[in-house]
């Protein structure tokens, strides 16, 4: 049977099914299958289950957060809860969810199936992975559990090597989950350098796959120098070895300098592979060719290089001089240089396009509205004399939302109904999916609007308590993320319920002329039944004769 | 010794391909490496610029000579185990193995040398933070120096001893024979990482011991 995009199947071919009951997941049985397979699918789904709990988790800190703040003074928690709530659901989101979450799932399933080769280049890495990942997870919540650090996500010295709650194993939680994030990086760039099908030139490999190259990149160059941070944090705060303590002679600036070379370049780490995501699904559903594909994969290397000379700017406030600020402020405004290259395209992409308005469509549109919303707050932030008056501020709060919620999660929401069909074989409900669409869109507007307002108007991040002139707001913002959490929560039902309701997919539900969308669904182990060929670059509508489809 | 074309994985398209990708995902480790000592080299560099006399002053503690025959281990080691790696490819695994013995020895040797040196630093207060207390050299930024040299040398003992684990491993397999003539890139890429390992000693024997 031939897959081949662009070639006729011969006539003597048998149509293919439409559910695949060779695939991957059935392969073989048991829980012990599952716990040493090596094949990258498996790998992904693990992670899917992995990231899902820990979002569960964090999304749980997330409302505790909400229902404080509903009211001024103490409403459910007591301050020292307070603030161990805000440090782990920050922890948790970005280390267990952001970082590994698209790259995890969607990288680890779908970059051998985009490149036409038959696992990543190291299998027994990419297990250790998930496992360096579970460590990680497990010794994290052991401190939660134990202790919880209160110092927020960014472990700031002199707090963190003082503070009388337990920090240690969420810095070493932390240090793990960077050797699973490197080794992920590290595996999918030679899997890209090297196990290319003959046929896929670097300009004809599809756009996510560009993206994962340029994240795995950072993670790969940036994660270590987190690594080695949290080590000296650690070290501090057992032995008293005075790296960064003032009253032994350290520096606490040197600490905030190391943290962010890592931690700016990270939130490109979150949002490059949506922006992969994105450029994969509006293709499909606009049924066009990318606008300027050079334009878009070059951008994602342009982000992560640039991403590497802008983390001055979380120090304008910490006697940085000033010079420096204003060269990392410039430096800054350049990621958004590259960012609009690639949203221009996307809409020129859109243009003249027989747009389908279905589920990860929608994804695509309310990713587009908050990476602008939060990219032009982002610029503004960037602006030294700006950023002085919201330092510290709900506005900075709304603005890293916009990008990590609104960018990466909307994106990670348009990848799991994008690939659902083709991960499991089944459908979803179409209707639900808009309905659970819509509340996402909606509550998070109403979550987090409100946060630049209140910002603007002065309330300070990681506060316990607040004047009742911000009450109104907050109401709302709580409101907001009573509606999104109820969104996230019709996604789990509706997806669950396709597992076992849904209807067979087919090879290709939506038509999209994407690589991977040339196997099975769900796949077989080999990933292929015939090693298929790439006479056309990925996404070619430009002919479009039916013929020509996957299926 | 088995043919070449068994030790290629499944998903690689040959033996070529697969030592590409096993050269290139050894140098992204080393680059991580290198960016995990970045780290610390920045603390260094930062510290001796806010406490030059200090840094000089507690510098002077160290025996210049005991860093010097380290360093000498140190190369020369780096010498045997890329000798190991020429002579698998020539399948002469005896000797390969014999040669890794060697890189292992002078390893040991290293640790030995340090260990020495450290002894001696905790016998005369010259430690990290509140555990500081040499009696002569109190200036403001004396303990940094030693907060900087402890995590310096010891985040590269550590690596020496990972290096160790490694070398024995491979030293075990050339014995018996498992890699040799055009498969010998388990020996290339972990000697890759001894050099690493001998590199940033280099780097680390002017900064604390020379200047």
């Amino acid at each position: 049977m031939s897959l081949s995009p662009v070639s006729i199947p011969p006539p003597s071919a048998e149509p293919a099914p439409l559910f695949n009951e060779r695939n991957y997941l059935v392969a073989e049985r048991g829980w012990r299958s599952w716990l040493t397979t090596l094949d990258h699918k498996r790998i992904g789904m693990i992670y899917l289950v992995l990231t899902l709990v820990a979002f569960l988790l964090g999304g749980i800190y997330a409302m505790v957060i909400r229902v404080e703040l509903l009211t001024p003074g103490p409403t459910i928690i007591e301050a020292v809860t307070y603030n161990k709530a805000f440090t782990l659901h920050g922890v948790i989101m970005i280390l267990l969810f952001m970082i590994p979450a698209i790259p995890g799932i969607f990288g680890n399933f779908f970059i051998p199936l985009m490149i036409g080769a038959r696992d990543v280049a190291f299998p027994r890495l990419n297990l250790l992975s998930v496992y360096l990942y579970l460590a990680g997870m497990l010794i994290a919540i052991f401190g939660m559990i134990h202790g919880g650090a209160d110092t927020g996500w960014t472990f700031y010295t002199p707090y963190s090597t003082t503070t009388i709650t337990k920090v240690w194993p969420i810095l070493l939680g932390g240090f793990i989950l960077g050797m699973g994030s490197i080794v992920t990086g590290l595996n999918f760039i030679v899997t890209i350098h090297t196990l290319r099908a003959p046929g896929i030139t670097w300009m004809k490999m599809p756009l996510f796959i560009w993206s994962a190259y340029a994240t795995s990149v950072i993670q790969v160059l940036a994660t270590p120098v987190l690594g080695i941070t949290l080590l000296l944090v650690a070290v501090e705060n057992v032995f008293g070895f005075g790296v960064f303590d003032p009253a032994r002679g350290g520096d606490p600036v040197l600490f905030q300098h190391l943290f962010w070379f890592y931690s700016h370049p990270a939130v490109y780490i979150m949002i490059l592979p949506a922006m992969g995501v994105i450029s994969e699904v509006i293709q499909a559903f606009s049924r066009k060719n990318v606008f300027g594909y050079r334009a878009v994969a070059l951008s994602s290397l342009g982000i992560a290089f640039v991403g590497f000379f802008t983390w001055g700017h979380h120090l304008f406030t910490s006697g940085q001089s000033a010079v420096d600020a204003g060269v990392f402020g410039v430096l800054t405004m350049f990621v958004g240089i590259f960012t609009a290259i690639k949203v221009f395209n996307w809409t020129a992409t859109l243009y003249r396009g027989s747009i389908s308005f279905q589920t990860p469509f929608a994804y695509v549109v309310a990713f587009l509205f908050f990476l602008v919303f939060g990219g032009m707050t982002g610029i503004a932030l960037a602006t030294v004399a700006l950023d002085v008056h919201w330092q510290d501020t709900y506005f900075v709060v709304a603005h890293f939302h916009f990008i990590m919620v609104g960018g990466t999660i909307t994106g990670f929401l348009g990848a799991i109904h994008y690939w659902w069909p083709k991960m499991t074989g089944k459908m979803y409900s179409e209707k639900w999916g808009l309905i659970a669409a819509t509340f996402i869109f909606l509550g998070f507007n109403f979550t987090f609007v409100p946060q630049f307002l209140l910002g603007n108007a002065g309330m300070p991040r990681r506060y316990y308590s607040y004047p009742e002139r911000f009450w109104p707001l907050n109401v709302a913002s709580t409101a907001g993320a009573s509606v999104l959490a109820l969104g996230f929560v019709i996604i789990l039902v509706y997806l669950l319920l396709s597992l076992k309701y849904g209807k067979p997919a087919g090879p290709n539900p939506w038509g999209s002329r994407g690589y991977e969308w040339q196997t099975l669904s769900p796949p077989p182990v080999e990933n292929f039944e015939s090693q298929p060929t790439y006479p056309r670059p990925p996404h070619d509508y430009d002919d479009a004769n039916p013929a020509k489809e996957f299926h | 010794m088995s043919a070449p074309g068994s030790h290629v994985a499944h998903h690689f398209p040959d033996l070529e391909t697969q030592a590409h990708a096993a050269r290139l995902g050894m140098w992204l480790f080393l680059a991580t490496e290198v960016l995990l000592f970045a780290g610390l080299f920045t603390a260094y560099a930062l510290y001796r610029m806010l406490y030059p006399s200090a840094f000089a002053g507690a510098s002077k503690l160290i025996e210049t000579s005991m860093g010097a025959l380290n360093t000498v281990v140190l190369i020369t080691s780096s010498l045997t185990v890329a000798l190991a790696f020429h002579y698998s490819k020539e399948s002469r695994s005896k000797l390969a193995a014999a040669l890794l013995l060697v890189t292992l020895a002078l390893g040991g040797v290293f640790l030995v040398v340090k260990y020495l040196e450290y002894s001696h630093h905790f016998h005369d207060g010259h430690l990290p933070g509140r555990f500081y207390s040499y009696a002569a050299l109190q200036v403001p930024g004396a303990s940094m120096f030693w907060t900087v040299y402890f995590l310096m040398t010891g985040l590269h003992g550590i690596h020496v001893v990972i290096g160790m684990g490694v070398l024995a491993w491979l030293a075990v397999g050339a014995w018996r024979g498992s890699y040799g003539g055009a498969y010998s890139t388990p020996l290339e890429v972990g000697g890759l990482y001894w050099h690493l390992v001998d590199l940033v000693w280099i780097f680390l024997f002017p900064l604390l011991y020379l200047i």
